[in-house]
């Protein structure tokens, strides 16, 4: 099972995405913007970060770097892409997710420990976890909140497009819903603002009641992935 | 666009038109500096050279107010502070061998003034410039911290300041992906229109990857890369770091540099590849006096000679003149010593990058530094005079005419409370009090997860991250200074901020092995205030040498005043400390009930300069509390041991606000509760109540051991020489329990605490 994980110009997440893939089980395959290549890999992770120093738009440039000719095609074909906060910003940009992601409502960078419950259990990203599951993911970002004219969040909630919400009372950003993450229709894209990548080790994950920084609950993602791979090999 | 050509004062101009008049003195040169500089090149300098020197003998590049006591941090030295030392003073940061063949290099720098002008970018790019400093060693970067000091926190322009610094700050930190650890944050009026912005960075690099900033081999081209040259910075070092405001004065926006963390962020992967692919041989960033400053300190640090082209600079706005081009202090530009064999590949790695670069010339044996400008010659100088060999001031030291009468004026006069409610009341005005307040507003601001080895930040009392995947092994790092204490004796409280950073890293369970500083005084010119400066590096550099740890870096920030009236002197101490694992750290706090609550170290009547004297009295005299650096190094090899060995749970340093801080602080941290027991302390300290809760006695640790654990932690203390008392146990009561003086719950503690930043700066999300 291989991972690639892109890394763009200003992507800042790349290697703790390629480490949590590794904890998970899988190899790790860095991935270069500039290229029109995926290398034969079996899913893609677009890591957070500021690509093109979120200049136009956040994700704006990097969803047209040369590798996502590559990515939208594979993905169209059922290929697993996980896009996380800069990364969802640009399957967003992609057209690959549906809605759009603004500056948040307070207007400031937030850096905190996120509730969120698990929406959609079907995705290749997510059937790891029970459908409600309420889960710690750390989040960082200034450009989280979610939004999407009348007809797009009707038919994303009517489709069960939201594959996370925030919870534990606390909407970080303003986002419409409390949308947290999002999946196509055939469940095999998915993105999403929280960083799944930094809840994979104890010791340098969120806070949980159990110790402090031992939160993994990002690890179901990378491992519902591989097992879903290893399940259509 | 212009298409003025701007005309060249060349050498052959000066040597022709000897009397023509130079604005020497509003570059900020002084007219003995300007004579010496006619008297070093035999004739008048050339317009260029002008900008050269000016910027380069500056105060804030050349340490000619503070060379003469900064000696002594050389001087003062011990086997044991050598033994892992790779890189010392001198480069752009101290390297310290951290074993496994791991190497960590790290320094403080100040961004003040421009900080006060522009919060936003002064702030960022101060991020930037120490970020720029790590990477030259050829480390990665792997982590910022800040201290910063603000004005009153209810006065109307810290709302512009406060916000404008931590964001940019939080905009320049988070989007070069570098975990922020924390750091201190202070609000005193005495820092109103002159707000501290110290930033550090910390950087992890394998022995073999380090390098020097030197220009050697004769041939070897000179390669300028990363952002373009414009017009922004120019005079910044001559002008702003190097002059006091003047209210009324003329803005000096102009003279800040505006950052781009993504173009930074670039160049630092740019950089790691070029020297993981040993490509090349000497490195320099640009930062204060820009192209000025990286030539002649390559010349002077190499083979001595250089000849550059300066019209091969790229520029941003091509109206710049050859003065403001070797003046520019724009950001993310690099300097490299490339041999012509590598160039191409050199070029191929920029180029996947897409790094701007421009070769400008190359190394000579000259002993001259020369630079052209469309062919004519604009500067002709012995590099070594413009860098190395500038002015060296002795400047007059006069002890303070106020000092004596502050000394006496001790805090311990002050009606302390004996009733259990007027003590609470006290505890939780401290509690909520500006510089004793929960920080979250700003830290939540911080991204802390990225690169994913942050192993402990804010609040806990330093920061740690791992350095090697593979063992665990890992960097603590805490950053102090108490501007009171200094104010009171600069020699005792610089030896204050050590001994605080040193136990605050120690009591994450690392041992400390080096130090940085960032030396913020007033204006060097004012007697005074350079009696204050020469006592603190006196009194910082033997507590170095008895605690055994060298000072590998840092720099010096005069002229912070405003008007007449100086800062409080502020040398913030940053103190680096190694790991085995760092899954044996200890945070601030206990996680559990049931455990056993130890003090360690004794307590005396010190209340001068305290937290309790200036919020609940608005009173700072006396003299500060005593230093014993010896209980510190007890203390620490203490801590470290019982880390080590998993006999204690949490550890927390006692410093501002004294026990009842630290216990709140404690409680706080993961909102488990505590009841404690003050009657041993008094009966063997012989303290009341009020002093056992509020005095700021040194070589004090909070440490929470797990009962089965008890027998073995006692051994560890009684067998260093560490005096312990257990004070109380944790439980499941959600208060804060002082036996027979009062009880506070954790909810109403966590109200006070969050109140202050949040009153004056907005709501924390989610909380």
């Amino acid at each position: 099972m291989r991972i690639g994980v892109v890394t763009f110009p200003g992507s800042l997440d790349d290697r703790d995405a390629q480490r949590a893939a590794r904890i998970a089980g899988a190899e790790a395959v860095p991935l270069w913007h500039g290229d029109h290549d995926l290398q034969g890999v079996d899913a893609v992770v677009l890591p957070g970060g500021f690509s093109y120093g979120d200049y136009l738009r956040a994700g704006a440039i990097a969803a047209r770097a040369a590798i996502m000719t590559e990515i939208v095609e594979a993905a169209g074909k059922g290929l697993p892409v996980l896009g996380i906060c800069n990364g969802f910003q640009m399957l967003v940009e992609a057209h690959l997710l549906p809605g759009g992601l603004i500056r948040n409502a307070h207007q400031q960078f937030i850096r905190r420990d996120q509730v969120l419950r698990v929406e959609n259990n079907s995705t290749a990203w997510t059937h790891g976890f029970e459908a409600g599951q309420e889960i710690v993911i750390p989040m960082k970002n200034a450009d989280g909140n979610f939004i999407a004219d009348d007809e797009t969040l009707k038919r994303i909630e009517g489709e069960g497009l939201v594959a996370f919400r925030y919870a534990g009372g606390v909407n970080p950003n303003g986002s419409l819903d409390d949308i947290a993450g999002l999946t196509n229709a055939r469940g095999n894209v998915v993105g999403l603002m929280p960083h799944p990548e930094h809840a994979v080790e104890a010791g340098f994950g969120p806070d949980t009641d159990a110790a402090m920084k031992s939160g993994v609950d990002g690890l179901v993602m990378f491992r519902s992935v591989i097992e879903r791979t290893l399940q259509t090999a | 666009m212009s298409t003025h050509i701007h005309t060249a004062d060349t050498v052959e101009n000066a040597i022709a038109t000897p009397e023509k008049h130079q604005p020497y003195d509003a570059l900020g040169l002084k007219p003995d500096e300007y004579a010496k500089i006619r008297e070093i090149l035999g004739r008048r300098p050339t317009s260029g050279e002008l900008a050269m020197y000016s910027v380069m003998w500056s105060e804030h590049c050349s340490y000619k107010s503070s060379k003469i006591y900064l000696r002594q941090f050389g001087q003062k030295v011990s086997d044991e502070m050598t033994r892992n030392l790779m890189v010392g003073m001198g480069e752009n940061a101290g390297v310290i061998d951290v074993g496994e063949g791991w190497a960590v290099t790290f320094k403080i720098e100040s961004h003040n003034h421009p900080s006060y002008v522009e919060p936003f970018q002064g702030a960022a790019t101060g991020v930037g410039g120490i970020v720029r400093d790590i990477i030259s060693m050829g480390a990665r970067p792997v982590a910022v911290m800040d201290a910063l000091r603000f004005g009153a926190i209810d006065h109307p322009d810290t709302a512009r300041v406060v916000p404008g610094v931590v964001s940019g700050i939080s905009f320049y930190g988070n989007c070069l992906g570098l975990p922020n650890l924390g750091g201190e944050t202070y609000f005193d009026p005495v820092y109103q229109a002159n707000p501290l912005v110290n930033a550090l960075a910390v950087g992890v690099l394998r022995h073999e990857d380090l390098h020097l900033a030197n220009a050697r081999g004769v041939g070897n081209k000179v390669v300028l890369f990363g952002a373009r040259t414009g017009g922004d910075g120019i005079g910044g070092a001559s002008i702003l770091a190097s002059d006091t405001f003047e209210e009324g004065g003329p803005t000096k926006r102009p003279a800040v540099q505006v950052g781009d963390p993504f173009a930074e962020k670039v160049l630092i992967e740019c950089c790691l590849e070029l020297f993981q692919q040993d490509l090349v041989e000497g490195i320099q960033d640009l930062g204060a006096a820009g192209i000025s400053c990286a030539t002649s300190e390559l010349a002077s640090n190499g083979d001595g000679g250089m000849y550059i082209q300066l019209e091969k600079v790229l520029l941003r706005d091509p109206t710049l003149t050859a003065e403001e081009i070797l003046m520019s202090e724009s950001q993310e530009r690099m300097m490299a010593v490339v041999r012509p064999e590598k160039l191409d590949a050199f070029l191929a790695v920029v180029g996947k990058w897409e790094v701007e670069t421009s070769v400008l010339g190359e190394v000579t044996d000259s002993g001259r530094l020369i630079i052209d400008h469309h062919g004519e010659r604009i500067v002709d100088v012995d590099p070594r005079t413009v860098a190395i060999d500038g002015p060296v001031y002795e400047r007059p030291v006069v002890y303070p005419a106020w000092l004596d009468a502050l000394q006496a004026d001790t805090a311990s006069a002050l009606p302390r409370p004996t009733e259990g409610a007027e003590l609470k009341e006290q505890a939780l005005k401290l509690i909520g009090s500006a510089n004793l307040g929960d920080k979250s507003w700003i830290t939540n601001q911080y991204d802390h997860y990225v690169l994913g080895n942050t192993a402990l930040s804010f609040p806990d009392d330093a920061g740690m991250i791992r350095v090697d995947d593979s063992t665990g092994l890992g960097v603590a790092i805490a950053t102090d200074a108490n501007g009171r204490y200094c104010q009171l004796d600069p020699y005792a409280g610089a030896q204050l901020a050590l001994a605080e950073a040193y136990r605050n890293v120690a009591s994450t369970g690392a041992t400390p092995a080096a130090v940085s500083d960032c030396l913020n005084f007033g204006s060097p010119e004012n007697p005074e205030v350079m009696w204050q400066f020469s006592k603190a590096v006196e009194g910082l550099s033997d507590a170095c040498l008895e605690l055994g740890v060298p000072v590998t870096g840092g720099n010096v920030s005069f002229y912070n005043q405003t008007g007449d009236v100086p800062i409080h002197p502020t040398p913030v101490v940053a103190v680096l400390g190694t790991i085995d694992d760092v899954a044996r750290r200890l945070p601030s706090g206990w996680q559990d009930a049931g455990e056993n609550l130890y003090l360690l170290g004794t307590t005396a009547l010190e209340l001068d300069g305290s937290a309790w004297a200036g919020v609940i009295h608005d009173h700072l005299g006396g003299l500060p509390p005593k230093v014993d650096l010896q209980g510190e190094k007890a203390l620490a090899g203490l801590l470290s041991a019982a880390a080590h060995e998993g006999l204690a749970t949490s550890a927390h340093d006692l410093a501002d606000g004294g026990l009842s801080q630290a216990l709140a602080e404690a409680v706080l941290r993961f909102g488990v509760g505590a009841r404690v027991w003050l009657g041993e302390i008094e009966e063997r300290d012989g303290v009341d109540t009020a002093t056992t809760l509020f005095s700021e006695s040194t070589g004090r640790v909070l440490v929470s051991v797990a009962r089965e654990d008890d027998v073995k932690f006692l051994g560890l203390a009684e067998g260093r020489g560490v005096p312990v008392l257990r004070i109380g146990v944790t439980d499941d009561s959600a208060e804060l329990e002082i036996q027979d003086v009062f009880t506070v719950g954790i909810d109403e503690l966590r109200t006070a605490h969050r109140a202050p930043l949040s009153t004056h700066f907005g709501a924390v999300v989610g909380q």
